[in-house]
C-alpha cells in the first residue's frame, strides 16, 4: 500500500502530528511519501526527513500560513498525480478544514479520529470510538480503494532518526483562497496561575452542575495544597477564565498528581493530561472513559468525596 | 448519548437504539444560537433548522425552534449513515434554500467525526471554516475566529456563503421558555424524501466495549473511605 502523508506545520515549525502519521504508516505502507504544502518547503522538508519517509513532495505556495482552499486543490492534486491507496491527515483543526471536504469531492473512503490500523489481508482495518469513547469499532472500507483516514493526535509515537527520503516537486495551480489567513491572536495569558506549573491538580469538570458549587472545590483545593484546573466546559459557560482549562485546546498538564471530578474524560480533555504522572477520577459512571486513563477510579459521587476530604485536611 | 449501560445488535455492528437517549447536541446548541444572534442583528432573515434522520431527530429540532429558529426540514433517512452521506442529503437542501451562511456544529459528541459540515462545503464546493469561535458579517466576506490547538486563534476572512463549524463557548446560548417551547410545538417541520446518498465511505464491521487494559484501580467502600484512600494515595505520590 502506497502512503500519502500531508505535513502539518504552524510558523516555520512541523507540528508533532506529522511525525505521529509517518510511525502510523509504517502500520500499512511499503511506500510512505510525506507532501509539504508551504511558501518555503525545504526548511519543513528537513523537519520531516525521520527514517521511514521515502519521498517528500514539496509544494510551493503563496500562502505562509494554513488555508483550507490551498490545502484542498493542492491534496487533491497530490492525489491525482501520486494515486496513493492511504491519505493521512491529522485529526487536527487544520485537517477538520479540508480532508472531510476532500474525501467527499472525491467520494473516496473516509473515517477520522482513527486510532488504531492494521492489515486484514488486502483490507485495510481501522478503529474509532462512539459514544464519548465508551464504545469501540473496527470499521473497513469495501468498495474503495482509497480512503483518507484522519488520525487521532498521540495515538503514535512520533516517528525519529535520520531519513533518506527522495526529494520531489510538485506544481500545483492554485486558483485562489476564499478563506484566508489574516492574523494570529495569542491566548490572552492573564489569569492568576500558571496550571502547568503546578504538582497536583485537582480538576473539576460539568459534573460540578452549577457555577455555585464551584467555590466548594476551590476550598479543597486550597486545603488539599492542589491548584484548581477545569475541563472545557466550565470555561465556555464563563464559569473560569481559559488559563485554567486543561486539553486539547486549553493547556498540556503533566502534574505529579492529577485528580479528575466529574469529568467524563473526551478525547479533547484527555490529549491534555494522560501523561500525567497519577491520575486518580471520581465518576458517577462507571464506564466513563476517564477511568480507561486513571491509575486510581471511585464511582462515587464528588460532593460526598469532597465533603469527606474536607474533613481530612 | 449513551447511559451507563450498553447492548449491541444482534450483527454487533451497532449499539442497540434502546440504550439511546435523543437530545440536542452540545455544537448545535451553540450554532443555533449564533445562527439566531445574527439574523436578529440584521433586522431580518430566517434560520431554518435541518437533521437528516428519522422521527426521533424531531424533538432536538424541536428544541431549536424553541431557542427561536423559525422551521424545520427534515429529510427522512433510516439507519446509521456516514458523515459524507449525511452531508449528500443535506447539500439538496442548502441548494434549495439558498442559505447565505450555512452552520454546523464542530462535532457530534457522539460520534466525534469532525466532518459533515467540511464534507457538505466539500460537495457544493462553498468556502468553508472549521472550529469557529467568533463571527462578524461584512459584505459578501466575514471575519472569523479559527480556534487552534492550545487556543491560539487564525483570524480568517471568509468569502459568504459559506459553510462554518461552530465550537462551544462562542456565545451563550439562550433557554428557551416554557412558553417558546409550546408555541414551537406549532412551527412546521417539512419532511423531505431522501436522495442518492452514494456509496458509504466507510462500513462498521464491529462494536464492542473496549478491553480494559491495565486499567484503574478501583477503590470501593463508602465516600469516608474512598476519600481517606485519595488522601493518602495523594500524600504518597506527593511526597
Ligand atoms: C476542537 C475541540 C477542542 C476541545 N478542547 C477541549 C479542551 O481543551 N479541554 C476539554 O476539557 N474539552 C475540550 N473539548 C470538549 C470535549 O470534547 C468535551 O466536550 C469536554 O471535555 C467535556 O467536559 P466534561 O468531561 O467536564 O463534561 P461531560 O462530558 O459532560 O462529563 C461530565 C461527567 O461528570 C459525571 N458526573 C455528573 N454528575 C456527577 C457527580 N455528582 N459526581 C461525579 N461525577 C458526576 C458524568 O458521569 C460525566 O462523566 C474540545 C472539543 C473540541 C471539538
Ligand atoms: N444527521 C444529521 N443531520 C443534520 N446535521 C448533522 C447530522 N449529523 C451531523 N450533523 C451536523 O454535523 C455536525 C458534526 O457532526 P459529526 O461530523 O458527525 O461529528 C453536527 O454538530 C451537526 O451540526
Amino acid at each position: 500500500m502506497s502512503v500519502l502523508i500531508v505535513a502539518e506545520h504552524l510558523r516555520g515549525q512541523v507540528r508533532p502530528i506529522t511525525l505521529e502519521l509517518v510511525s502510523a504508516a509504517k502500520e500499512l505502507g511499503e511506500k510512505t511519501a510525506v507532501a509539504v504544502i508551504a511558501k518555503d518547503p525545504a526548511s519543513i522538508a528537513d523537519q520531516v526527513d525521520v527514517e521511514g519517509v521515502n519521498e517528500i513532495v514539496s509544494v510551493k505556495v503563496e500562502q505562509e500560513e494554513f488555508e483550507n482552499d490551498v490545502h484542498r486543490q493542492a491534496v487533491e492534486q497530490l492525489i491525482s498525480d501520486r494515486s496513493p491507496d492511504v491519505i493521512l491527515v491529522g485529526f487536527t483543526v487544520n485537517g477538520m478544514g479540508y480532508a472531510p471536504a476532500l474525501a467527499a469531492k472525491l467520494g473516496i473512503g473516509f473515517a477520522s479520529d482513527v486510532f488504531a490500523l492494521r492489515r486484514d489481508g488486502d483490507d485495510l482495518v481501522a478503529e474509532r470510538s462512539f459514544y464519548g469513547s465508551k464504545v469501540n469499532a473496527e470499521i473497513d472500507f469495501p468498495g474503495h480503494d482509497r480512503v483518507l483516514l484522519m488520525i487521532r493526535p498521540t495515538s503514535w509515537q512520533p516517528a525519529e532518526g535520520d531519513g533518506a527520503a527522495v526529494q520531489a516537486k510538485l506544481e500545483a495551480g492554485i486558483s485562489g483562497s476564499r478563506a484566508r489567513h489574516a492574523d494570529f491572536q495569542e491566548v490572552a495569558s492573564g489569569g492568576d496561575v500558571d496550571i502547568t506549573a503546578a504538582d497536583f491538580l485537582l480538576s473539576v469538570g460539568r459534573g460540578v452542575g452549577e457555577k455555585e458549587n464551584l467555590g466548594q472545590f476551590e476550598g479543597l483545593a486550597d486545603k488539599m495544597g492542589a491548584t484548581l484546573s477545569v475541563s472545557r466546559p466550565l470555561v465556555d459557560q464563563g464559569w473560569m477564565p481559559n488559563s485554567r482549562q486543561v486539553g486539547q485546546s486549553g493547556k498540556t498538564v503533566k502534574p505529579k498528581v492529577y485528580f479528575a471530578l466529574g469529568i467524563s474524560g473526551a478525547v479533547q480533555h484527555l490529549a491534555g493530561m494522560k501523561t500525567s504522572g497519577t491520575i486518580i477520577a471520581v465518576n458517577t459512571d462507571p464506564e466513563a472513559a476517564i477511568f480507561n486513563v486513571a491509575h486510581y477510579g471511585a464511582v462515587a459521587d464528588l460532593f460526598e468525596i469532597a465533603e469527606e476530604l474536607e474533613k481530612l485536611c | 448519548m449513551l447511559g451507563d449501560e450498553v447492548e449491541f445488535t444482534d450483527d454487533e455492528r451497532d449499539v442497540d437504539p434502546d440504550y439511546l437517549d435523543f437530545a440536542l447536541n452540545e455544537w448545535d446548541t451553540y450554532a443555533t444560537e449564533e445562527a439566531l444572534r445574527l439574523v436578529e442583528a440584521a433586522g431580518s432573515g430566517e434560520v431554518v433548522v435541518v437533521s437528516v434522520g428519522d422521527e426521533d431527530a424531531e424533538d432536538a429540532m424541536r428544541r431549536c425552534l424553541a431557542m427561536g429558529a423559525d422551521r424545520g426540514i427534515r429529510v427522512e433517512a433510516e439507519g446509521r449513515l456516514d458523515p459524507i452521506q449525511v452531508a449528500r442529503a443535506l447539500a439538496e437542501v442548502v441548494q434549495s434554500e439558498n442559505a447565505d451562511l450555512v452552520f454546523a456544529g464542530v462535532q457530534s459528541s457522539d460520534s466525534v467525526q469532525a466532518a459533515t459540515g467540511g464534507a457538505l462545503a466539500g460537495l457544493l464546493d462553498m468556502p468553508s471554516v472549521a472550529v469557529v469561535t467568533k463571527i462578524e458579517l461584512g459584505d459578501g466576506k466575514a471575519t472569523v475566529n479559527r480556534e487552534l490547538e492550545g487556543g491560539l486563534v487564525d483570524v480568517v476572512e471568509v468569502d459568504t456563503p459559506a459553510v462554518l463549524t461552530i465550537q462551544t463557548g462562542i456565545n451563550e446560548p439562550r433557554y428557551a421558555t416554557l412558553r417558546a417551547i409550546k408555541q414551537a410545538e406549532e412551527k412546521e417541520i417539512e419532511v423531505r424524501p431522501v436522495g442518492d446518498l452514494g456509496e458509504p465511505a466507510s462500513r462498521i464491521r464491529k462494536m464492542f466495549v473496549p478491553p480494559k487494559g491495565e486499567g484503574a484501580e478501583m477503590l470501593n467502600g463508602g465516600a469516608a473511605e474512598v476519600a481517606q484512600r485519595i488522601h493518602e494515595i495523594v500524600q504518597e505520590k506527593l511526597a
